[in-house]
């Protein structure tokens, strides 16, 4: 017992540090119950990310049967390769052009989020961790997957990021409750940031919502049941916890004897 | 029941030894009636056991065998099979449960010495059983097709690498192909829903079948058939069934809840059970960061790596696992439980079961990190590999040398 005990303690202390890749990741507070926002994420990805990305293990009917989406509205904006209802959501770029075009296939992303460390933080990160590099092909780099291949397809929305120097938050003034900004590379751990440099269509607080629905779609896509899952779950454990009394008084009756 | 058969049981009977049978292993298997917790794992062992056949068999209705196919319709399975979800992850929490199960329960030998004589066998089957439950589990692993299932398989078969001479030769028949391919993928599916459960199920019969005839130990490790009443039942012996199944009905909902709160909440075990890697389709030119092993091969892979030389790591492994054959003969106490035995024995075996703990730990871990960040993993690792085989090849000399104490005639305590 104690053995097993503390084989799951040790297993919980790992957890934070588990497939995180060095940098810090801000958190992803993925609520797959709310299916606006995971109707607005599938609406980002079939726009912006299924030129290149597939969701080959998914499909049309499945997504928009669980995101509410009626079907004419799904066949005519959002499945924009005009596939049958019932098909897998897969792109028509082959697999072997990609990769002679792009130099790397780009990856289906139907299970993404749990290649990521079965969370939506990894995700949720990289994608608003994009800075100007002019050194690479696209012009941009990332500071949550370093020289990525990938070009920031979003930049039309969030604007450009640099890296450098900029002033950061350091806490609160106790007397007056005013932000205290610092120069991050005057810090005692000095240190290069991403900040805005040229402003896009959204502004940060949108583009970071707009994020957090693609992610939290794609957190969806990867488990479609996980819903379903935990639903089922609470009622299998009801009916466990109902059974073990019985259960528990025809062994206590059996055994009342025995000494 | 014998006294008044009903006809149709009296036709059987006759025939096929049915009830002969039934009393032999159930109502008139008497066993000691002051099991305690840890004689929980045994059935749970089987329930697990069942678990995996069934919910394999409908796997099997669904999984495609292919290096094309085959990661593909697990996520076909995972979406559009109709609970193939539940079957999925009944079956992959149901691999972590029954190591549990299986490991609390090799705990428990050792706890009380239900190793010893005259139950050598019955350790010797168990062992078979649990070295073919790792070959099962190993090849089971391989069949989803994802970057683990692959480069899992390349650290394990390049193992056999090592074996001097005839080692090359050796893993290109074991893979059936000059690297990790289709080829491979169908043999260890091959072996994973039809051979190695044949051997594990008829290993488990003659698990029981050798502790039947001699008797279950008990906590105490008293033998109960020393005192026995006029009808020739041990006193302090209770028919299994009804006791023992109402009694393990509990444990079994019991352990049901938290297999099924794992299931349900938690089916990736924070990528301890579904290793978030092998989301990734196998791909032979892209190799993970971090290659672990799931956990329940840990231990072993501590001990592997522990080892700078790549054949010496090797034996050492092998010799992990094979020096667990012979425990029987290691153990020189004159008393088989824990109770009684010396300080040494009293001390060392709970020591030795955190030390597997840790080195199951590890093996998860990369080698380079630090364990609580207070000592370098490898060293770590070292030191408790020195501890693992120490505790088996001196355990000869302090089970003889330790005083123990008195062993009472009678079980107790009791329930």
């Amino acid at each position: 017992m104690k053995k097993v005990i503390a084989l799951f303690a040790l297993m919980a202390s790992s957890l934070s540090y588990a497939a995180g890749g060095g940098i810090h990741l801000d958190e992803h507070k993925t609520d797959l119950a709310d299916t606006a926002s995971l109707q607005r994420g599938a609406q980002t990805f079939m726009n912006y990310c299924m030129g290149c990305h597939s969701l080959e293990h998914g499909r049309f009917n499945r997504t928009a049967k669980d995101l509410d989406i009626p079907e004419e509205l799904m066949q005519e904006n959002l499945n924009l390769a005009n596939k049958r209802f019932g098909d897998l959501m897969t792109i028509a770029m082959r697999k072997e052009d990609s990769k002679r075009w792009f130099g790397a296939t780009p990856p289906d992303l139907t299970l993404v989020a749990r290649v990521r460390g079965g969370s939506g933080d990894w995700l949720y990160t990289y994608l608003r961790s994009f800075y100007e590099d002019t050194s690479r092909p696209w012009g941009v780099n990332n500071a949550a997957f370093k020289d990525v291949g990938m070009p920031h397809v979003l930049a039309g929305l969030q604007g450009v990021q640099k890296k450098g120097c900029a002033p950061v938050s350091t806490g609160y003034d106790s007397l007056t409750g005013t932000e205290i900004m610092v120069d991050s590379c005057e810090l005692a751990e000095p240190r290069e940031v991403l900040y805005l440099a040229e402003e896009g269509q959204l502004t940060p607080k949108e583009y970071d919502n707009l994020v957090y629905d693609l992610v939290n779609f794609l957190v969806y896509i990867a488990e479609p049941i996980a819903l379903e899952r935990q639903r089922l779950g609470w009622w299998v454990l009801l009916f466990l916890v109902i059974f073990l009394v019985p259960v528990y008084l025809l062994n206590k009756e059996y055994w009342k004897d025995i000494h | 029941m014998s006294q008044q058969k009903n006809p149709i049981m009296g036709w059987i009977d006759d025939r096929l030894p049915v009830t002969v049978t039934y009393e032999k292993h159930m109502s008139k298997y008497y066993a000691p009636k002051n099991f305690n917790f840890w004689y929980f794992f045994g059935v749970l062992s089987m329930i697990m056991l069942v678990n995996q056949i069934l919910t394999g068999i409908w796997l099997t209705m669904n999984f495609t065998p292919s290096a094309d196919g085959a990661f593909a319709s697990v996520e076909y399975i995972m979406r559009d099979v109709q609970w193939g979800w539940l079957l999925r992850y009944m079956h992959s929490t149901g691999a972590t449960f029954f190591f549990i199960a299986i490991y609390l329960h090799m705990m428990r030998a050792l706890l009380y010495g239900s190793y010893q004589k005259p139950r050598e066998l019955i350790w010797l089957f168990g062992m078979g059983i649990y070295l073919a439950l790792m070959a099962e589990a190993f090849m089971g692993y391989v069949l989803p097709w994802g970057q683990m299932s692959y480069w899992g398989a390349q650290v394990i078969i390049s193992l056999f690498g090592a074996i001097p001479v005839i080692g090359d030769d050796l893993t290109t028949w074991i893979r059936g192909d000059f690297l990790i391919s289709g080829a491979t993928l169908n043999r260890f599916f091959a072996l994973h829903v039809i051979a190695v459960p044949l051997v594990i199920v008829a290993l488990v019969v003659l698990h029981l079948l050798a502790l039947h005839e001699v008797g279950s130990n008990n906590p105490d490790g008293v033998d109960i058939k020393k005192h026995k009443d006029e009808n020739g039942v041990p006193l302090d012996g209770i028919p299994f069934h009804p006791f023992y199944t109402v009694h393990d009905m509990v444990g079994i909902v019991v352990f049901l809840m938290v297999f099924c709160s794992v299931m349900f909440f938690f089916p990736m075990g924070g990528g301890f059970m579904l290793e978030y890697a092998n989301f990734e389709p196998a791909n032979g030119l892209k190799t993970p960061e971090h290659i672990a092993p799931v956990w329940y091969f840990g231990a072993f892979y501590t001990i592997l790596r522990a080892i700078p030389h790549k054949l010496t790591g090797v034996i050492a492994m092998g010799a992990a696992i094979a020096i667990l054959f012979v425990l029987p003969w290691l153990d020189k106490s004159p008393v088989k439980s824990i109770r009684y035995k010396g300080i040494i024995s009293k001390t060392l075996i709970p020591v030795f079961g955190v030390a597997f703990a840790i080195l199951t730990w590890l093996g998860t871990q990369p080698s380079s990190g630090e364990f609580l960040h207070l000592i370098n993993n490898t060293t770590l690792a070292r030191w408790l590999t020195a501890f693992y085989f120490g505790y088996f090849l001196l355990m000869p000399f302090y089970t003889r040398m330790e005083k123990t104490k008195p062993v009472p005639e009678r079980v107790t305590g009791g329930h």
